[in-house]
């Protein structure tokens, strides 16, 4: 080992830890942690949708025969792309590949991107149709012969709907955030194969949000067979 | 191995799509659920390392799990045992 990377892995290890090892276990118990009470907060969300979805099923399908499925799908492959270049991009700081995990980071960072601003257009278009709980709520099927059966529990699913997508896109901005620290920190060179915690945390941080967009994509988009455009 | 993973997640994606097309009655919710949890699993085992990491963050992650099971299931059964007294489900 040349001495400057001696002198990089010494600077890495915290006193308080006996060995590179033992930090790193420490750092992904600790970030696992953390996403644990991240599970239990998304978890309440979750817990409220089931609980209306079960006592008003009806109102459920026709809020959600309102969802585009297209920009829905779009966006679940995007962010599976953007776990893909993300997991990539770890791999490459552990193999000591600073350049490659700056460009697979930036690609994720515009993936990220992507993802917020298909979501931006899914919002204004629900926006403009006053599928906002509130006082300006409107629901209308779109089908003159079917008018809405339950639109005053249509609203508790668009609360729902909002609440859910939007603290998860709240968490998208965030990971963008952190990649783009990682980005910045890691131009800098503060990577090693012996240390890169940062990078496997926010990956971890990033693969979660991804997970949790895979259970809401079919619990929101998907709740009934008629989809229609 | 990465991109064999991304490959499942993206043909995962595509055939809950397809399968929220076909009626199933209530099995469209567990075939739903049914494949965001094969789709999750798989990246809390590949891309999340959880298959290479330590027992420690094993049982941390499946702790999260069944907290998370004692929210739904404690819940619910308050929910779904009142139907008898209130309109709840219809």
């Amino acid at each position: 080992m040349a001495t400057s990377e001696i002198q990089v892995a010494e600077r890495a290890l915290q006193h308080h830890f006996a060995d590179m090892d033992q930090q790193k276990e420490t750092s992904t118990f600790g970030m696992w942690m953390f996403l644990l009470t991240e599970i239990m907060f998304f978890g309440g969300l979750f817990c409220a949708y089931l609980v209306y979805r079960a006592s008003y099923y009806h109102a459920f399908v026709e809020g959600s025969q309102k969802m585009n499925i297209w920009l829905g799908g779009t966006n679940t492959a995007v962010l599976i792309c953007s776990s893909l270049t993300m997991a990539l991009g770890v791999r490459a700081a552990q193999m000591a590949k600073p350049k490659l995990m700056i460009v697979l980071l930036l690609i994720t960072i515009l993936f990220g991107f992507g993802f917020l601003g298909i979501k931006a257009v899914e919002y204004h278009e629900h926006w403009v149709n006053h599928e906002f709980p509130g006082p300006n709520f409107h629901f209308e099927t779109g089908d003159p012969a079917h008018p809405p059966t339950d639109p005053v529990h249509t609203e508790i699913y668009f609360s729902l709907y909002w609440a859910m997508t939007g603290l998860h896109a709240l968490h998208m901005i965030i990971g963008v955030g952190l990649v783009a620290w990682i980005v910045i920190v890691g131009a800098r060179g503060a990577f090693t194969p012996e240390y890169y915690n940062p990078v496997e945390n926010v990956g971890l941080y990033w693969h979660f949000v991804d997970l949790v967009w895979i259970y809401l994509f079919p619990l929101l988009y998907l709740i009934s067979k008629k989809h229609g455009g | 191995m990465y991109v064999l993973i991304w490959a499942i997640l993206m043909v995962g994606t595509a055939i809950t799509v397809f399968a929220a097309t076909i009626e199933l009655g209530v099995f469209n919710i567990v075939l739903a659920l049914l494949i965001a949890t094969v789709k999750g699993t798989l990246v809390v085992l590949f891309f999340m390392h959880l298959r290479y990491s330590t027992k420690l963050t094993m049982v941390t992650v499946i702790a999260s799990i069944f907290w998370l099971f004692i929210l739904f299931s404690l819940t619910m059964t308050d929910y779904i045992t009142r139907a008898w007294s209130t309109n709840i489900g219809h």
